[in-house]
């Protein structure tokens, strides 16, 4: 039997090391070595009710778990065979006792139907694929719905675009299908640009044929002939893995001319992007892959209406892509459950920053950030406090604890002032500065703006220069009407989704966190102890024992002092490369 | 290959797909065979998947097991990479994370050799669709 004792952060906090030593005393003193094994495991993701243990082979899931347990589970578990009742897991809303694990599925937060075969087939093996379902969906709706049917599935399901606009993707396919045009073209968008998102590259990686399906899918409802994937050259594995797809599924018969037997056919092609952000936005993108450049133009005309080389054009993104299939096959009513009402099924998240189990989640609409921060994501880093979430990339906002209960929709992260965006989350901790956080999140944007408008490549630009006199220490009060009002220009004035929403992480600090922002004018500090130019490092004579080992690994001879004195940083030398506080031993370097 | 031409083949093919991967996890052996999975998605390659894949096939090979060792995709564990899962014949697979060269040695020894399982494994925290 094996007793396998939750390690995550969550449960180690709350005595699962002393849980473990216990149970291995108990094992040993009844002499169960040979038989019983205790180990460590990894976060089962239901923090809350922590320290969590499972014994194995039977599944018995016990939550709260005492080190002063130990004894009991032993005695009454492993050697007499009985469960202990008190240590089961209540269910809240039946109120009964539930023991095997197998059966506790609500507790799952996440649930997986764009990632359904991520990390269970092998990519490069149309075989693994097919035996899970691939192109079953594609069958179903060529040989026995309509294009209008199909659509009208869509539609019901509820699916709105996963590439950060949350268009509904059956309204869209409607647009395209009605636009009469010799010829049609199906565009997936894999220009997957916002920094700490990757839930497309891992969906192309690990489960490629169930775009390539979708696609034609799309193709058969539109009235089109040819998919065109536009992807980032930057992502080498994850075009490798397409180009296989592409020539096994052509190999079966299930791209190209008369697909199952019909007069449907359908070919993909891959288009390279050299790796802008712009290129994410439809018509910069399609203008890409003409050969021109990447800049957006005025919709209308919609690329449903006119595209790529002037032909009706849809374009979706590859998780909204992923999540189609399945719709076909599970029905449009099994999809609109799943979710709230206004933001049906799940969202892949790329959980990244101060928190434990960074990596990609997938999670029913409607979870709160709270859920996937602190029971998924197994909480923040080293015991730090959380401060903000910064959710949709460089175009959506940072979000406070006051927002920690908000269910994630597209409507309500818009409402509190940030966005679903492409599924980017990056968690900050109390050692993050807000005004740091947005000058990065311009940095980007001044990097990626195309520059063809004036209000997001003039404005953006003198937005960071502000922001970097912010940090600085080199700014007046009144700076931060101007920072709020140039942000309202350049939101209302842009030409493209870029420039109207890349003033959203200044405007989202400037609301939750205005207390940081006026620390820096006013008092020229930082709360958080990140802009460097706002701090000093400082040595206290009271715990200053003048052992010198400050002295010695500062890299510009700042720190002087007599052998057993207080010693002293020159604040005109130092450089605030921090090394003499991580050398100090006596914590008697802080920073001021 | 031929040709899928209808929808009829294309459940046909599946059927015959899916006894296939049975019969991989089965192999020639009566009890079945180990089938290990590793995560060879960019974040599991740049952490060294392949080279924890390539030790895999050799050392099980060198050590007489009858296992089959394939590639998959992102299994969403980022903070654990390299990952891989195990799974033994007649038995739920087993996900472990941190996976490096000593460990997977570790996983040989104790786990696929004796099913004695070893630190370092993954929960399974999602639902599926099927």
């Amino acid at each position: 039997m094996q007793i396998l004792v939750c390690a995550g952060t969550g449960c180690q906090a709350s005595l699962s090391e002393e849980l473990l030593s216990q149970l291995n005393s108990e094992i040993e003193a009844n002499e169960l070595e040979n038989d019983v094994q205790a180990i460590r495991t990894g976060c089962f993701g239901f923090c809350e009710q922590g320290p969590i243990i499972k014994i194995m082979p039977d599944n018995t899931f016990y939550t709260q778990v005492k080190p002063q347990d130990a004894t009991e589970v032993i005695q009454e578990h492993i050697i007499k065979g009985r469960r202990v009742e008190r240590l089961l897991f209540t269910d809240p809303e039946t109120k009964e006792k539930i023991a095997d694990s197998r059966k506790m599925g609500f507790y799952k937060k996440q649930m997986r139907i764009a990632l359904r075969n991520c990390g269970f087939i092998d990519p490069d093996n149309i075989d693994d694929a097919i035996a899970k379902d691939a192109y079953e969906a594609l069958g179903k709706v060529v040989t026995e719905m309509s294009p209008e049917e199909a659509i009208e599935t869509l539609k019901k399901s509820g699916l709105r675009g996963r590439g950060g606009g949350g268009f509904s993707t059956g309204l869209k396919w409607e647009y395209a299908f009605k636009n009469r045009a010799d010829q049609k073209y199906v565009v997936c968008n894999a220009d997957e640009g916002d920094p700490g998102a990757f839930m497309d590259r891992s969906i192309l990686e690990g489960d490629p044929h169930t775009v390539l399906e979708a696609m034609a899918i799309c193709g058969y409802c539109i009235g089109a002939d040819k998919g065109l994937i536009y992807i980032r050259a930057e992502y080498p594995l994850a075009i490798e893995r397409l180009k296989t797809a592409i020539v096994q599924a052509r190999e079966y018969g299930l791209l190209g001319k008369s697909i199952f037997g019909t007069d449907f056919s359908f070919d993909i092609e891959l288009k390279y992007g050299a790796g802008a952000f712009v290129c994410g936005e439809e018509t910069a993108l399609i203008h890409s892959m003409e050969g021109e450049r990447g800049e957006p133009t005025v919709k209308p005309p919609f690329p449903a209406e006119s595209g790529f080389m002037g032909r009706p054009t849809n374009v979706n993104n590859v998780e909204t892509f992923a999540s189609i299939p399945p719709i076909y096959l599970k029905g449009a009513d099994w999809f609109a459950k799943i979710g709230t009402n206004r933001s049906t099924g799940t969202k892949v998240f790329a959980l990244a920053g101060k928190v434990n189990n960074v990596g990609l989640v997938e999670v029913p609409m409607g979870i709160t950030l709270r859920d996937v921060i602190f029971e998924i994501g197994g909480g923040i880093k080293n015991g730090k406090k959380f401060k903000a979430i910064q959710t949709g990339g460089p175009s959506g906002g940072c979000l406070t604890e006051e927002h920690l209960d908000t269910p994630i929709e597209f409507d309500t992260l818009l409402a509190v002032g940030s966005m679903m965006g492409s599924g980017g989350m990056i968690v900050l901790d109390e050692d993050d500065c807000m005004v740091e956080v947005s000058k990065y999140f311009l940095d980007f944007t001044v990097e990626e703006s195309c520059g063809k408008c004036s209000p997001c490549r003039i404005g953006n630009k003198r937005l960071h220069e502000l922001l970097e006199h912010i940090c600085k220490g080199n700014a007046e009060e009144s700076d931060l009407d101007r920072l709020r009002n140039m942000s309202t220009v350049i939101k209302e004035s842009s030409l493209c989704g870029l420039g109207q929403t890349s003033p959203n992480p200044v405007l989202s600090t400037l609301d939750n966190f205005m207390n940081e922002y006026l620390a820096h004018v006013i008092d020229k500090k930082c709360p958080a102890g990140a802009c460097k130019e706002l701090m000093n490092y400082v040595i206290s004579e009271t715990n200053c024992v003048g052992c010198t080992a400050c002295a010695r690994v500062c890299p510009v001879n700042a720190i002087s002092g007599e052998r057993k004195e207080p010693h002293f940083i020159d604040i005109s030398v130092c450089i605030k490369c921090g090394a003499c506080m991580d050398k100090c031993k006596f914590d008697a370097i802080s920073i001021q | 290959m031929s040709k899928v031409k209808t929808v009829a083949d294309l459940k046909k093919m599946k059927s015959k797909l899916q006894a296939k991967v049975e019969l991989r996890e089965k192999g020639d052996s009566p009890e079945g065979r180990v089938v290990i999975k590793v995560g060879m998605a960019t974040s599991g390659i740049a952490s060294g998947a392949k080279e924890v894949m390539a030790f895999l096939i050799e050392e099980l090979d060198k050590r007489n097991i009858d296992a089959v060792v394939m590639q998959t995709g992102d299994m969403g564990y980022c903070f654990a990479e390299p990952t891989i899962e195990v799974k033994r014949p007649g038995e739920e697979p087993v996900v472990f994370g941190y996976v490096d060269k000593a460990k997977a040695d570790e996983i040989i020894e104790k786990y696929i050799k004796f099913g004695e399982l070893v630190e370092g494994i993954l929960p399974d925290n999602y639902q599926t669709i099927d």
